[in-house]
């Protein structure tokens, strides 16, 4: 219990870090460290599968590309667009609705806690996953790689060399 | 019998492997700087060091005080919270790793205990190294960001681009390879190695992927682009001085062992050596089944160390027998020749399990196996 609560104040502050960070190079670390306690997490519901699949593919992958974006970024503070008030007054306003349908969605859970006797501790497996991706859930799971699919052949052809046309 | 203190011994048995482990990294890191030199001398018919000690065996010592003696330095405009950071990480990740290999099988104590030669035992070790590398490139980039440098700033992102593009290709090497052992213990696909052919039978275009992906992620020559000193300086630590720079250095060293016990394990068998069977059957006719399991987990390390060092020693002649990649020649090699070979790897691995393939036998394999579950296979 004392780990969740460690974990969870880890997450907590290291998303504060991210919106308040003047540094976009800072902002993406304390996302990194967010993602890591969000793996703790993971591993505390017995879940391996998905927390290592979270490092790899979010904190390995994806991070690295934002950093990899951020660092040909002009970073001195006088190039800095001064964002006007109505971008953060919508900011502010997008925030505040999607907090409150989280707490419309999550006021009514009730939680109980898993029942020690039927509680199956093998849940989170890869193999009992990839059992219920394939066979429960398979229409939706390639569903989801079709669009994957899609997307990887679109930032192909985007990515693609015009004709006659030079980059570097 | 008092219960807390035979865990608390089983607790102590295991934490000293952890130790073991930590510090073997350490020792093989450490003297892999005296071996790339002696390989680099050999290699072009040179002496190498033998100044310091015997043969120079004592050069790693002189160098670490060098290192640690040397000023420390910050260059101006450094972010130096970050620049401090950077080494710390890379030698963190680097260190992670080998956290999970198994080292060896059971030995078996006289009271009954098992001891695993393992740090820790996860069902998803494959995951976790294949997780720990990813993060590895952190810990160059930062550093390179952080010190405020153009050359720096240019080798962390050819950093970042190379570790991106190759950790694609490495990921689907291991997912065919994931498709012949069903699990993605690191333990239980050694085991399974254990009376079988090893898995470079039935995955050799997957280990050739997976052994230029690891000379891509450990930034080895042909592939140090990110360090590549004719165009930038030093790359990303040009501005590191001192210790800083020693745990760069280091760090590398500790990927190239942890690159070689995991290509060890995965494809080369590994704490498994041809006719352990028989050695085993005839100590257990001859002498005590306890003593013939402990005298065939303990060849089964020396043979897995052997392994790995011959993996570090191709790394070494590697470097410097191969000249280094144009940067467009190491993206188009990325992503044009080894991602579709990867694809078609996978391919024809389904093609293979689906008509030839017995799956029971192998999904049998793959249940977890109870420490005296692991001494039975030892038996077969």
């Amino acid at each position: 219990m004392s780990l969740f609560y460690f974990l969870t104040f880890v997450a907590l502050l290291s998303a504060l870090g991210v919106v308040f960070a003047k540094n976009p190079m800072h902002s993406v670390l304390f996302l990194v460290l967010t993602f890591f306690a969000i793996s703790g997490h993971y591993l505390l519901l017995n879940a391996q599968f998905l927390a290592a699949v979270n490092i790899i593919v979010y904190a390995g992958a994806i991070m690295v590309l934002f950093l990899f974006v951020v660092m040909f970024l002009n970073l001195n503070a006088d190039t800095e667009p001064n964002k006007s008030a109505l971008a953060k007054v919508a900011g502010a306003i997008a925030g505040g609705l999607l907090l409150l349908v989280l707490i419309a969605a999550l006021r009514n859970v009730n939680p109980t806690g898993a029942d020690l006797n039927t509680f199956d501790s093998q849940i989170g497996m890869v193999n009992r996953l990839g059992l219920v991706l394939y066979q429960q859930y398979l229409l939706p799971f390639e569903l989801a790689s079709v669009l994957f699919l899609v997307a990887m052949v679109g930032s192909v052809m985007l990515g693609k060399r015009e004709v006659g046309e030079r980059h570097f | 019998m008092d219960f807390s203190a035979l865990t608390s011994f089983v607790i102590s048995w295991q934490s000293l492997v952890i130790l073991a482990v930590f510090g073997i990294s350490l020792l093989i890191a450490t003297y892999s700087t005296y071996a790339e030199r002696v390989v680099a001398a050999f290699l072009q018919d040179r002496v190498g060091p033998d100044r310091a000690g015997p043969y120079g065996l004592l050069q790693p010592l002189a160098d670490a005080v060098k290192l640690f003696t040397k000023e420390e330095f910050f260059p101006a405009g450094a972010n130096r919270g970050l620049f401090v950071f950077g080494p710390c990480l890379a030698m963190t990740t680097a260190l992670m790793a080998s956290a999970v290999i198994p080292f060896g099988n059971t030995l078996l104590l006289g009271n009954g205990e098992v001891v695993r030669l393992q740090a820790i035992e996860v069902n998803i070790g494959m995951l976790y190294v294949f997780g720990v590398v990813s993060l590895g490139v952190y810990g160059l980039m930062i550093g390179g960001w952080a010190s405020n440098n153009k050359f720096s700033l240019l080798g962390a992102i050819r950093a970042a681009a190379q570790a991106v593009s190759y950790e694609l290709a490495m990921g689907m090497a291991l997912i065919a390879l994931l498709m012949v052992t069903g699990t993605l213990s690191l333990r239980q696909i050694a085991l399974q190695q254990y009376d079988g052919l090893w898995n470079i039978v039935y995955q050799p275009l997957g280990f050739i992927i997976f052994c230029v992906c690891a000379f891509a992620e450990t930034n080895r020559t042909p592939f140090d682009l990110p360090e590549c000193e004719t165009e930038l300086v030093g790359g990303y630590h040009t501005e590191y001085s001192s210790m800083k720079m020693g745990l760069y250095l280091f760090a590398e060293y500790i990927n190239v062992f942890v690159a070689s016990a995991v290509m060890s394990t995965l494809y080369f068998g590994g704490f498994s050596f041809p006719g352990e069977h028989l050695l085993y059957n005839y100590l257990t006719a001859s002498q005590s089944e306890l003593f013939a399991h402990n005298v065939v987990t303990i060849l089964g390390t020396v043979t897995l160390f052997a392994k790995i060092f011959f993996f570090i020693f191709f790394f070494m002649w590697v470097r410097w027998t191969l000249p280094r990649f144009r940067y467009d020649q190491l993206m188009r090699l990325g992503w044009t020749m080894l991602f579709p070979l990867a694809i078609l790897n996978i391919i024809l691995t389904g093609a293979f399990i689906l008509f030839f393939g017995n799956k029971e036998a192998k999904l049998d394999v793959s249940k977890e196996a109870a420490p005296t579950e692991i001494r039975t296979v030892a038996r077969r």
